[in-house]
């Protein structure tokens, strides 16, 4: 199963017709009736959720609605007690740990930035590369004028280039979200699950940022969970909005910016 | 392009590796050039205590791997080196034939006084060379695979997993103590003559001894720097920094662990093995957890996470310890305590940390 997953994200990442991941029949995310509970609070209550192949969705919902935990499951991190969770349709990720859900193709950038201090700008993005991830691969791992051509490209993009051999601990909050940008555009994702990406950030990394995730609209499924409502109605294709665990509504944010339970349970205290 | 082993060395680790091949390549010389009366010639004990210093280096490094790189603060890395030496212990009794007490030239003579009529079976092929340089590496080697294997895969971090490695070496303790385990029990294995059929007592035997032991230490400490250096060493302290984070970038977390714990495990069976025929015994009190914990002091006190600090702090303690031990028998554990807190509070970064800061600000 591993193996074949490996084969599967080793093939270029927009092809859209792969041995294992096939979403020729609708979803490439299909999360239906999950629930998450944590000492009888319900994180998660029957949720359901479907993301369509290139599309960039917003999740919004006040703390607590569970977004969080939605990336989570998503992601290998936490199991749910009931429900399935399918990537394509045929990728059962409720079977699968968080390395093989990573190189099947699922990345995710962290709501905290998670960069690696210790290391350089250049090194943390060339950790994060699509590649064989074995041990014994790593020791003898050298990059391919490609892969270095690739990251130079990335530290371009997210405008690190001149802090390529910098400690990755001194650069300012707004670097380091960029930096997990950058590191998640590394590893060629099929879907990206972007956790709040421009907290931290000054209004002009926030435009940039938001130019970036339109870039890659299309090309590539893209979950963004953010509190920032300027900023989703920037980016925002649909929106899906999460209350106790559950989906409440979903649609576009003119839509949902009407929809009187919305307004009760969430923007009725934003706006 | 550099051989990898050469390559990325910094002024540290330079001057390291050329003080470590002088002294590994001099010594001896000297030794055998000079007359008995010379400064210059070391006597048959100051070589011991020197390789034995050299096979202390040789395991605080590869603890320096699994602590200060993968950040698993293991309790336990003595048992390694124990199990090393007693591979070495074994090859080496089975040397003394028929010249034991007895006389017997199959058995040991512990097993003789405990009237077993024949060799257990996991003593036979040691007193071939080939085979037990062969399982010097792969005893500690399997041991940390199987233990590692369960215990990484279970995801044991921190101090749950370092009380376990403790209780392991503790283990094994009690078990070689015991008679019936066929290791000699509570007094081990010693009493030994010949080591491929030279004469452990000989000065050639002690001179070949200081050497390899030298050169053990000089082509570990290459070996491990090309580790660190490599994309896998990066995995490593990315996995000691943010183990959650590394796991969702694909990299399956506990097999870079057992890497290196195995790496580590066989890299301190080979420092044991080293280590008994130029101390001329093997017994259970390796294995003690005290044993264990003096490696972890070695590491702090010369600054983990640099590779020649490791080196550094080991020679620096056990130097402390020989020179001590003789004037104040009693204060030594006092002042080995004493030293690992005060480095722990006021120089985290051990011994090089400090001269590297001092360095730096210099040069600035």
């Amino acid at each position: 199963m591993n193996r074949q997953l490996t084969q599967a994200s080793s093939a270029s990442p927009l092809a859209t017709h792969e041995p294992m991941l096939d979403t020729r029949h609708g979803p490439i995310l299909y999360l239906e009736d999950v629930s998450v509970s944590f000492d009888g609070f319900k994180a998660l209550n029957q949720l359901s959720l479907y993301i369509t192949t290139g599309e960039l969705r917003c999740l919004i919902g006040p703390n607590g609605a569970g977004k969080t935990t939605l990336m989570d499951v998503i992601t290998g991190k936490t199991r749910p007690d009931s429900g399935a969770v399918f990537f394509g349709q045929r990728i059962d990720l409720l079977k699968l740990d968080e390395p093989a859900i990573a190189q099947a193709g699922i990345c995710r950038k962290f709501q905290k930035p998670s960069v690696f201090e210790a290391l350089t700008v250049f090194e943390n993005l060339e950790l994060a590369l699509h590649t064989n991830k074995n041990p014994w691969h790593s020791l003898f791992f050298r990059l391919t004028p490609q892969q270095r051509e690739r990251i130079d490209e990335v530290l371009t993009t997210i405008g690190l280039r001149k802090h390529s051999q910098h400690f990755a601990g001194i650069l300012s909050h707004g670097q380091k979200q960029w930096l997990e940008i950058g590191m998640l555009l590394m590893q060629e994702p099929k879907v990206m699950l972007v956790d709040e990406p421009i907290a931290g950030m000054t209004q002009q990394e926030i435009e940039r940022t938001a130019e970036l995730l339109l870039s890659l609209q299309g090309q590539q499924t893209i979950v963004v969970v953010e509190h920032d409502m300027a900023f989703i109605r920037t980016i925002a294709d649909k929106v899906t909005v999460l209350h106790e665990g559950a989906v409440l509504t979903e649609g576009t944010m003119d839509e949902i910016h009407k929809d009187p339970r919305v307004i009760q349970v969430y923007l009725g205290a934003a706006c | 392009m550099k051989h990898f082993l050469f390559a990325h060395h910094d002024n540290f680790s330079r001057t390291l590796v050329i003080a470590l091949a002088t002294l590994t390549i001099g010594i001896p010389l000297l030794t055998l050039l000079t007359p008995a009366e010379s400064v210059f010639h070391c006597s048959a004990y100051t070589l011991s205590l020197l390789g034995k210093y050299l096979t202390f280096a040789l395991v605080s490094l590869s603890l320096d791997l699994v602590w200060g790189y993968c950040g698993i603060l293991a309790l336990g890395h003595g048992a390694f080196f124990a199990l090393g030496g007693y591979v070495m212990g074994m090859y080496l009794m089975r040397q003394i034939g028929s010249r034991g007490v007895y006389g017997n030239p199959e058995l040991p003579d512990f097993m003789v006084f405990l009237n077993w009529q024949e060799l257990p079976w996991y003593w036979l092929g040691v007193n071939h060379f080939g085979v037990m340089l062969l399982l010097v590496g792969l005893v500690p080697g399997l041991l940390a695979l199987v233990f590692g294997g369960l215990a990484f895969r279970s995801r044991v971090t921190g101090v749950y997993l370092s009380i376990i490695t403790q209780a392991l070496t503790y283990a094994l303790l009690l078990a070689f103590f015991r008679n019936e385990m066929g290791f000699g029990g509570n007094n081990g294995l010693t009493d030994f003559k010949e080591i491929l059929g030279f004469n452990c007592q000989s000065e050639a035997v002690r001179l070949g001894l200081f050497f390899l032991s030298g050169l053990a230490l000089l082509g570990s400490y290459l070996l491990c720097h090309a580790v660190v250096q490599s994309k896998l060493g990066r995995v490593v302290m990315a996995i000691r920094d943010q183990e959650a984070r590394v796991r969702f970038l694909g990299y399956r977390v506990e097999l870079y662990k057992l890497w290196i714990f195995v790496f580590a495990a066989i890299l301190a069976g080979i420092a044991g093995a080293l280590y008994v025929p130029q101390v001329g015994i093997i017994n259970p009190s390796e294995f003690s957890p005290l044993n264990s914990l003096e490696i972890v002091i070695w590491v702090a006190i010369g600054g983990r996470g640099t590779l020649y600090g490791a080196i550094i702090g080991a020679m620096l303690v056990n130097y402390g310890k020989t020179v001590l031990t003789g004037l104040l028998p009693e204060a030594w554990l006092y002042i080995l305590g004493s030293l690992f807190v005060l480095v722990t509070l006021l120089l985290p970064q051990g011994l090089v940390g400090w001269l590297r800061s001092y360095t730096k600000e210099r040069s600035v």
